[in-house]
């Protein structure tokens, strides 16, 4: 087995081995789990270090044939896009289940296994370079997240869990039919038969042909980022599932969208994508300023910031199709941070719910003065959010403006309110829930936050930092990647 | 006077005279030990009997010949078919080895009946001429009338049986009148004669014909539950013991689909811009149909009834295309759909008590907390019913869409997937009641005993094995559907 093989199928070995500890022994169980996923993210560390980062193409492969007579195999690799999100994966997972730690008391066994059946299946489709295994990990996503907001979630978890499900089963059905398309246009023109997609970028697709396949695609990813009409399931999702299944959820999850944007739907069907520019920016745009907007008037502290995930991957899209290296690669860089910052925002929200067991913002008021050390990180993690420059929020936002201005000015100008409306919906918040005075009795007696908590949120915080003030080291992983990329659309227009 | 037996090797049919044998040593057992304990004895050996016939069969894999002066052809595609139906076979008579002893059914004619219809199924599909076709199909429809309404006391099953024998009566009428008016035409019975006659300048289509023709599809499409033939199936599906709802769903079903396409592929290949589209809008009702009034049930055991109407509709996609080497896909279906169909049933069986089957949704609330080995593999036969990847039931499908799309049938295909995502609802809803919800009222402990858990483990193995290793079953079903190339 080879180190991609490894990460994919370690955490279910992991899960395995979770699912035969017995019952009664719930802290052996926790820490199997949190062993499992640090032993993941070491392996993925020695992936990041041994990455080459001149080398543009595909990197660790490993192909097995599956079902030759029909060119299904089993074919990974990462190349400087797919690596940084690995990296996400493997280091939220890591905060997702110390942040369990003690919220999650029932059915524990079947939760952690759950949980690295996902990474899993989150590693698996990053890594995928065969349309039938990126459908097969794709897919297979769905059922523990589904389990994560079911079994685990809030009081309205079924009817979160069950749109969530048949929202993204819906979109990536479609999606199969597409994949079909491609194989047979692609076998029928050339007598090469294959589900590579190194293979497939060569198709030449008629033009309106090329414009339902994609659609078909942009669709189902559309559902998943989410972009601005498909977004419905997003709230509901995030406001339900337990605090790591938030976090998961926004950190990497939603990055699958964009990331098969990225990865299939723009290189396989490049005419399509280059049309739909306009189409797709308005979208995003649209899903920017509307996310904004709806935070501005949310009661809730978890729907506030799933809205704020709305407009955060509004900006990622914006800034992939602006279709140049300042909005690919701060799209690409605003993915990481968005994954970091608001899976930093939910794990807040977990720890202020564990102690209160409310999120609306009206129960709160001055918690500042009773949790100093939470009320620091919290700052921290918010000014993130709105992309303060020194942390890493601002580096993506600002590389994704300055794309899309040079791809066409109204984009940036547009765009550029909702930054203004970010800052004023995060620090409104921040404002109703930390500053004031302590109107609520419950509140005064809220405990700090313990050891462990400072541990997952001081990684959070490194990372905000280093992400902000010295970006050069995730750049170089991507550059050459990205700059490639854009070469081989540029021909394709 | 001196009878001379015609020139058969035996050898041939080995398969089929194992299993007439064990049925009729079962019946005479019966005959003479009528308690409880003798059921086990002749359930033992109608298992070992269906086993050895298996392996019978097995041996016949690569065989082609006539024999009998052709009324009886042993070819891979007969020989895929009687191994599903031996399977089948197996497996619910495993399932029945405790289930009849809680429903009291101690009648030995239970083993010799399943094993009665499973003959006539091995029967239909491994001919080429429409008297021995028709033959295996009475052979095993007969049989299956008796084992609808073996649960005489209720009404429900009187209802059933009732139905499906008076509906049945009728469609294999049709069927045989669809032969006959075939007949009139063309003077042929022989598939293979047929299909050359229609591809000889001689034959020009009469209505007579055409109207042979479509009393073969109300025939079949009746067998296989096909939209708007249909109407019979929920009611006989839920008023039937579940061990033989199991069998009818998967095991008639199979063969039926194996003598249709025999017949439609080999005979009226030829006549395929006149039957495609009729068979294009019944899979398209079957489809929708099917899922749409499963959405609504709140009992599990009619539920799975009316996604078996909707499979049919799935395996349809594929058989409107007529393209021969794409046929294969609807083996692998037929191959798939038994192990999760099958499992779900037994799961049903598990939780439904002798007083008053209770297969209401409400008895699967919070199973996962108390039988979570059951509720997993529940959701496991579910979720490859719904065609989640990396299970049987999603490659299935998978070929299935391939070939539609492979063929330019965009609209079957994107019908046949958004009816996927409804389907996934009412999967779904069960999986939600079994791991979302607690219990209401107090559940009796479930039976786990072997006989339940055996095809409990098999079945989910055998739905990741055929998922993840699609690739040895689809080229085993590609054997298979060699005949017709």
């Amino acid at each position: 087995m080879e180190i991609l093989s490894l990460l994919i199928f370690i955490p279910l070995v992991g899960a395995l081995l979770v699912m035969l500890l017995p019952r009664r022994n719930p802290s052996a169980i926790r820490v199997m789990a949190l062993l499992w996923t640090l032993g993941e993210f070491v392996l993925s560390l020695f992936l990041y270090f041994n990455f080459d980062e001149r080398v543009p193409t595909m990197q660790f492969q490993e192909k097995v044939p599956w079902f030759p007579e029909w060119g299904v195999s089993y074919f990974v690799g990462v190349d400087g896009i797919s690596l940084l999100l690995i990296m996400l994966t493997t280091f939220l997972s890591i905060l997702c289940i110390l942040c369990s730690w003690e919220a999650i008391e029932d059915k524990l066994k079947e939760y952690y296994a759950s949980f690295l059946i996902l990474e899993t299946a989150m590693v698996g489709a990053f890594c995928a370079l065969d349309l039938v295994l990126f459908y097969i990990f794709w897919e297979l996503m769905l059922i523990p997240m589904y389990l994560l907001i079911g079994v685990w979630g809030g009081p309205r978890r079924i009817y979160a869990a069950v749109k969530f499900f048949l929202f993204t089963m819906a979109g990536s059905v479609l999606m199969l039919l597409s994949i079909l398309a491609v194989y047979f246009h692609y076998g029928q023109e050339t007598g090469i038969y294959t589900f590579n997609i190194l293979e497939l970028y060569k198709a030449n697709i008629p033009f309106p042909k090329q414009f339902w396949l994609f659609a078909a695609f942009a669709l189902s990813f559309a559902i998943k980022v989410p972009m601005f009409p498909v977004h419905t399931w997003l709230p509901d999702a995030h406001t339900e599932a337990p605090t790591a299944g938030s976090v998961i959820l926004a950190g990497v999850l939603l990055k699958m969208g964009t990331y098969g944007f990225l990865r299939f739907a723009l290189p396989l069907f490049p005419q399509a994508a280059w049309a739909s520019i306009p189409v797709m920016s308005i979208l995003a745009i649209v899903g920017i300023i509307y996310g904004a907007l709806m935070c501005l008037m949310q009661k809730d502290l978890k729907r506030l910031i799933a809205y704020s995930s709305v407009s955060h991957l509004g900006y990622v899209m914006l800034g992939i199709f602006a279709f140049n290296l300042q909005g690919l690669e701060g799209g690409i860089y605003q993915m990481l941070n968005h994954g970091i910052s608001t899976g930093g925002l939910f794990l807040i929200v977990g720890m202020i719910y564990e102690r209160r067991h409310t999120r609306m913002i009206a129960d709160f008021g001055g918690l500042s003065k009773v949790m100093p050390k939470l009320a620091a990180f919290f700052l921290i993690v918010t000014l993130s959010s709105i992309a303060l420059p020194g942390t890493n929020g601002f580096v993506g936002e600002f590389l994704i403006l300055l794309g899309a201005f040079r791809s066409y000015i109204p984009y940036g100008v547009l765009a550029a309110t909702g930054v203004i409306l970010g800052a004023a919906y995060m620090l409104y918040m921040f404002k109703r829930v930390m500053f004031g005075v302590v109107t609520k009795e419950e509140n005064r007696l809220l405990k700090d936050l313990t050891k462990r908590e400072v541990v997952i949120l001081t990684a959070i915080v490194f990372f905000i930092f280093a992400m902000g003030i010295y970006p050069q080291p995730f750049f170089k992983k991507m550059d050459v990647t990205v700059t490639h990329y854009l070469k081989y659309l540029e021909t394709k227009r | 006077m001196v009878f001379t037996l015609p020139e058969i090797n035996f050898g041939w049919l080995l398969p089929e005279i194992t299993v007439s044998l064990t049925a009729i040593v079962v019946l005479l057992l019966s005959v003479f030990f009528r308690q409880e304990r003798a059921m086990t004895l002749v359930g033992t050996i109608s298992l070992i009997g269906s086993g050895v016939a298996l392996l019978f069969t097995w041996n016949l894999w690569g065989a082609r010949v006539d024999i009998m002066n052709s009324l009886y052809t042993i070819d891979n595609f007969g020989t895929f078919f009687k191994i599903l139906s031996l399977i089948i076979t197996l497996l619910v008579t495993l399932v029945s080895l405790k289930y009849v002893k809680r429903e009291g059914l101690i009648k030995g004619e239970y083993y010799t009946l399943v094993l009665l219809s499973t003959l006539g199924m091995m029967v239909m599909v491994s001919t080429n001429h429409f008297i021995t076709l028709f033959i295996g199909l009475e052979l095993m429809s007969i049989g299956l009338y008796v084992l609808c309404g073996l649960l005489g006391e209720n009404v429900r099953a009187v209802e059933a049986s009732l139905k499906y024998f008076l509906l049945g009566a009728f469609a294999t009428a049709f069927l045989l009148y669809g032969i006959a008016l075939n007949y009139n035409t063309t003077g042929i019975l022989d598939v293979r004669e047929l299909a050359r006659f229609i591809n000889s300048g001689e034959f020009s289509l009469t209505p007579l014909f055409m109207a042979g023709m479509a009393l073969l599809i109300v025939g079949f499409g009746f067998k296989t539950a096909s939209v708007p033939f249909h109407m019979w199936t929920p009611d006989v599906y839920e008023g039937s013991p579940t061990a033989i709802t199991a069998y009818m769903a998967t095991g008639v079903k199979a063969a039926a689909f194996g003598a249709f396409l025999r017949v439609f592929y080999v005979a009226f290949s030829a006549l395929l811009a006149g039957w495609s589209s009729i068979l294009w809008l019944m899979a398209f009702l079957t489809m929708t149909v099917g899922n749409v009034i499963a959405l609504v049930q709140d009992d599990v055991k009619r539920m799975l009834a009316y996604s078996s109407i909707a499979h049919a509709g799935y395996i349809l996609i594929t058989f409107v295309i007529g393209d021969p080497s794409l046929s294969s896909s609807i083996l692998f279906y037929c191959l798939a759909y038994t192990f999760m169909n099958i499992g779900a049933f037994t799961v049903v069986i598990m939780l439904s008590k002798r007083e008053g089957e209770d297969t209401s949704l409400e008895a699967y609330a919070g199973l996962a907390g108390r039988h979570p080995l059951v509720a997993l593999s529940m959701a496991i036969f579910l979720l490859s019913l719904a065609g989640v990847p990396p299970l049987a039931g999603f490659m299935a499908k998978f070929y299935v869409l391939a070939a539609a799309i492979k063929k330019g049938y965009y609209g079957l295909a994107i019908i046949g997937v958004l009816n996927s995502v409804v389907a996934a609802y009412y999967y779904l809803r069960v999986i939600m009641y079994m791991y979302f919800k607690e219990g209401e009222r107090e559940q009796g402990r479930v039976d786990i005993s072997a006989s339940y858990s055996l095809v409990l483990f098999v079945s989910t193995a055998a739905l990741f094995y055929i998922g993840i290793f699609s690739r040895d079953f689809l080229l085993l079903a590609g054997e298979a559907v060699g005949i017709f190339l």
